[in-house]
């Protein structure tokens, strides 16, 4: 659950900017897919962070921006109060031990030529200083207990697991370094169904176990509920809503993300003809163009004059307890049929 | 909730299990399936056969390569000389026989030297790309449009006739061959650099250099290894062609090419000079063609 | 004597005519592969009539759908093998006709769209072309008539400005529309049956509420009769009519949608229905199904789902169980499904 001081990780205006050029040997730049375009959060220890958004929204670029896989265009994220993304060298490879990441795709996360031994006990050679040599080999058996595999099928390879397994085994990478904040980057989508119960649980146990905060990124709005505390909705590269998870799921106050809440199939017929449907027109501006003020105005049906000339800001509008960012933010549930 | 993955099905007697292998890393796979893979084992054999010949002649073949009477020239096949004479009164199967190790010797050195220096070359160019890639890619292709006659006539001329050995050879057509190795890591260490597993190092903070060692080669060797692997047979034809034009291997040196050359003219009185010579380089060619293919179809991601 | 509770003989919603239209009889379907004999389909039943959705849910390796393959003729024969079964629609064995005859049904009664419209629409071709080439191959019409058409349809799934649209090419429209250029296609010919398979999985969930609203639409339109095969319960909750649900190659619980979702009677769609999370309330620990779903090349004795189930009992590991009939238009493939309907853990 979450918990009160100093947040672990701090975000602020962080912006990615990707070139568009023309040109073969001078490239000039002719415009500029903004990714990323000014998002800012907290998070603190033991908590976890959901985004959520639809593919363009920028929810991967932020994911590499947090692991400083990518740099960013301005804007900083601090890790304990010293900001990774300004880090090089030898204190970058120090802060990574910080925050770790946990990848989507099962099947290709993890080397196939390589031991489930060698791929857990990586983190302990990339990082000497964490393990020493000899207690490497039992650590990794740990590891590998822990999200409930076998310790000793130290010696195979990944083709030998199944998906769910996979996944486990990249869980156990992430957690070699004993790292504070795991970025999860749709961590259950390529599983089945029946396995992601699994892994999410298991998630939730480490979490407790050790203490962990996680940004959780999903596409799968219902797997976000259940397993954050507070929950950011992302769109065009900014975020649109923030708030607690009850307040996101019951009580939406953008336009945005009541649509993309109405949208959710619930798995129960009752009451089927009953639920409100918000069905948008078209598809999302490009990223490259974005609309000017409010980016979501061009599929909104509240937008007026204002929306275009003025961006909403990201704050705590009247009548509402959580922040948004849309001109006539009002809270509507749309996810309990009326 | 328990251990969620060991699965405790009760044993059902009747049930065969399948074939139970000890852990297995990919190449212990791939090795598993060439050696029951027919057309490995046939090119091999044959293969191993022609190896031998290369490192110990005088054991298949007794007589002088060089024991030449023009008293004798192009007598039939006879119990004393299987394949008969040639043009100059030499025993045609000693001189085919000591003829396999320039084949041999040509096709690994060559299929050596381009898969190193190509290899290492297309590892950097895929790895650091950009400027480097451009440099690395553009030198290649200038390479690349090396023809080949030319390019041996201009080596052999500057090396001098009678210093032209299996060397010269092996570097005429590794001139041109290299570039085929480096486009082919380069691609295939530009596909690893975009997988999850590559990031996911990235992220773990490793190093460039362990990075392309520890997951990039590994994962990018295999279409090099196919590569340099089916080249074999292409490079001892290769030789050959040069040695029948007369810019490859010079007698007094013994290669299957050059005794094609020499019987081209008398064909027709004599045949067997150029018959056997051209079958053995047949067969050798053919040995490691099957030997390449095998190796591919172990080695190819799909069929795992 | 069990008292019969109230869910037990709901006549099936949305069944309209008297004869389905389509019915899977006992179908097995087998691949010979170089590791041995995949059963990837096991004795299927199911059938669909005029205007009816049927869900058809299942995981990876379930054989759903290669059902729905077999039903289009898709499949390729070796290594495929139908050892046994029918296929009937309209009361014709589709299995006993020739690949012309089957060619001629295929696309024009029974069309199927698939779930990545990007790998399914030819890249060099306009989309104004690929549609158009359904009215010209099985229509005779000429180039133009077929362009004409074309462009009628593409209104019809609401691509907007379709008349500037239908020259351009697949790569150059979303994800969204391409999966509707995908259902004009389908819909071209006016199928009696369509069989959607996964159709929205790989799309994001405002797009997957549009695409399941114009399936539903034109389904009304056409009384068109719709195979929805996916793996999520959500989806299958708002369209479907009735759900068949699918494991290890065979049928595990056949029920009308209000049924399945209220009371479960087979141990692997109650686990299912218990462990997705839900957008629409938060729960504690979700319940897990142990175990991995089972390997199609060693499947296990008796009932395929006995490694992960909790109502297991020992007849489990040697019998099979066979689709017990709850009530004319329920069914399922577990021996204590009593057990399972009453909700008490084994």
């Amino acid at each position: 659950m979450a918990a009160v001081g100093e947040p672990i990780l701090e975000v602020r205006d962080l912006v990615k900017h990707f070139p568009l050029t023309q040109g073969i040997v001078l490239k000039r730049q002719i415009g500029a897919i903004k990714a990323v375009d000014g998002v800012s959060f907290d998070l603190h220890k033991g908590e976890t962070l959901g985004i959520v958004g639809e593919s363009g929204c920028g929810k991967s670029t932020l994911a590499k921006l947090l692991m400083a896989l990518e740099r960013p265009t301005s804007g900083s994220v601090r890790v304990n109060g010293r900001d990774i993304a300004a880090a090089r060298g030898a204190e970058l490879k120090r802060m990574r031990r910080n925050i770790q990441m946990v990848m989507q795709d099962p099947y290709t996360s993890l080397n196939p030529r390589m031991t489930v031994g060698d791929i857990i006990g990586e983190p302990f050679d990339i990082h000497t200083e964490v393990a020493p040599k000899g207690d490497r080999r039992r650590k990794v058996q740990e590891l590998l207990e822990v999200v409930g595999l076998n310790p000793d099928h130290v010696n195979r390879y990944p083709h030998q697991f199944s998906g769910g397994q996979r996944q486990r085994i990249g869980i156990a990478r992430g957690l070699a370094l004993q790292p504070e904040v795991i970025v999860c980057d749709e961590p259950v989508s390529a599983l089945d169904v029946s396995i992601q119960a699994q892994v999410i649980n298991l998630l939730e146990r480490l979490q407790n176990e050790f203490d962990l905060a996680y940004i959780f990124i999903a596409h799968d709005l219902s797997v976000v509920r259940h397993i954050s505390d507070r929950v950011g909705v992302m769109y065009l590269g900014k975020f649109v809503e923030l708030g607690k998870d009850s307040e996101i799921y019951d009580r939406p106050a953008h336009p945005y993300t009541q649509a993309l809440l109405s949208a959710v199939p619930v798995p129960d017929p009752e009451g089927r003809e009953q639920r409100e449907r918000i069905i948008l027109q078209g598809d999302p501006p490009s990223p490259a163009n974005p609309p000017s003020g409010c980016r979501f105005r061009t599929r909104c049906w509240k937008a007026q004059e204002i929306c275009a000339e003025q961006e909403p800001p990201l704050q705590i509008w009247p009548g509402t307890s959580h922040e948004s960012a849309c001109h006539f933010a009002e809270t509507h549930d749309v996810v309990h049929a009326s | 909730m328990s251990d969620t993955n060991t699965v405790t099905a009760p044993k059902a007697p009747s049930r065969r299990k399948p074939k139970e292998r000890k852990p297995a890393s990919l190449w212990s796979d791939a090795w598993y399936d060439l050696r029951r893979n027919k057309v490995f084992v046939a090119g091999s054999l044959i293969a191993v056969v022609l190896v031998l010949m290369a490192f110990f002649p005088s054991v298949f073949a007794p007589q002088n390569p060089s024991a030449c009477n023009l008293a004798d020239a192009r007598q039939g096949i006879s119990s004393a000389h299987w394949f008969g004479l040639d043009n100059q009164g030499c025993d045609t199967y000693a001189r085919v026989i000591h003829g396999a190790r320039v084949s041999i010797l040509v096709g690994v050195l060559t299929s050596l030297v381009t898969g190193l220096v190509g290899g290492t070359l297309g590892l950097i160019a895929g790895f650091y790309g950009r400027y480097v890639d451009v440099i690395l890619s553009r030198v290649a292709e200038i390479f690349f449009a090396i023809p080949s006659i030319l390019g041996a006539l201009l080596l052999l001329s500057v090396v001098g006739r009678d210093k032209a050995g299996v060397w010269t050879v092996v570097i005429a057509l590794a001139i041109l061959a290299w570039p085929m190795v480096l486009r082919i890591m380069r691609a295939a260490v530009i596909t690893a650099k975009n997988q999850d597993y590559v990031t996911a190092a990235r992220a773990l903070g490793a190093s460039p250099w362990r990075i392309s060692v520890r997951h990039i080669l590994p994962n990018a060797l295999a279409p090099v290894i196919v590569v340099c692997t089916m080249n074999l047979g292409v490079f001892i034809a290769g030789e050959a062609a040069l040695s029948f034009l007369g810019v490859g291997i010079q007698s007094p040196n013994i290669s299957w090419g050059l005794m094609i050359a020499d019987a081209r003219n008398r064909f027709l009185m004599a045949p067997e000079p150029l018959i056997f010579p051209a079958v053995f380089l047949s067969i050798t060619v053919l040995s490691f063609v099957m030997i390449g293919d095998a190796v591919r179809d172990a080695l190819d991601p799909k069929l795992r | 004597m069990k008292k019969k509770s109230a869910i037990d003989v709901l006549p099936a919603e949305g069944g309209l005519g008297n004869e389905p239209l389509l019915a899977v009889d006992n179908l097995h379907v087998e691949f010979h592969t170089r590791a041995g004999v995949v059963r990837a389909v096991n004795g299927v039943s199911y059938s669909l009539s005029a205007g009816e959705t049927l869900a058809v849910l299942g995981e990876s390796g379930s054989g759903k759908s290669v059902t729905a393959q077999a039903i289009m003729g898709i499949l390729d024969m070796p290594p495929a093998k139908i050892p046994q079964g029918e296929i009937r629609f309209h009361g014709t064995d589709l299995l006993k006709l020739s690949e012309e005859a089957r060619s001629q049904i295929r696309g024009e009664r029974i069309a199927m769209i698939f779930q990545d419209a990007l790998s399914a629409l030819n890249p060099v071709f306009t989309v104004g072309w690929q549609i158009s080439e359904m009215f010209r191959v099985h229509r005779g019409m000429s180039k133009r008539d077929g362009m004409k058409k074309a462009v009628e349809l593409m209104d019809r799934v609401r691509i907007p400005a379709a008349r500037q649209r239908v020259n351009d090419y697949p790569h150059q429209f979303s994800g969204g529309m391409r999966q509707r250029i995908m259902i004009a296609m389908s819909i071209a010919l006016d199928p009696e049956v369509l069989i959607a398979d996964e159709p929205t999985t790989a799309l994001d969930v405002t797009v997957q509420a549009q695409i399941m609203e114009l399936l539903a639409e034109l389904q009304r339109e056409s009384n068109m009769g719709l195979i929805l095969i996916t793996h999520d319960l959500g989806v299958v909750a708002d369209v479907a009519d009735k759900i068949s649900v699918m494991y290890g190659g065979r049928i595990v619980e056949n029920a009308p949608v209000y049924d399945i979702y209220k009371a479960p009677a087979h141990p692997y769609s109650k686990g299912l229905l218990d462990s997705i999370p839900r957008v629409d309330m938060k729960g504690q620990e979700l319940y897990a199904i142990k175990g991995l779903p089972p390997n199609l090349l060693d499947m296990p004795s008796g009932c395929a789902f006995h490694p992960r189930c909790p109502y297991r009992q020992d007849n489990c590991v040697t019998d099979a169980p066979p689709l017990y009939e709850i009530s004319g238009v329920r069914g399922s493939a577990c021996h204590y499904w009593r057990e399972v309907l009453d909700g008490s853990r084994g």
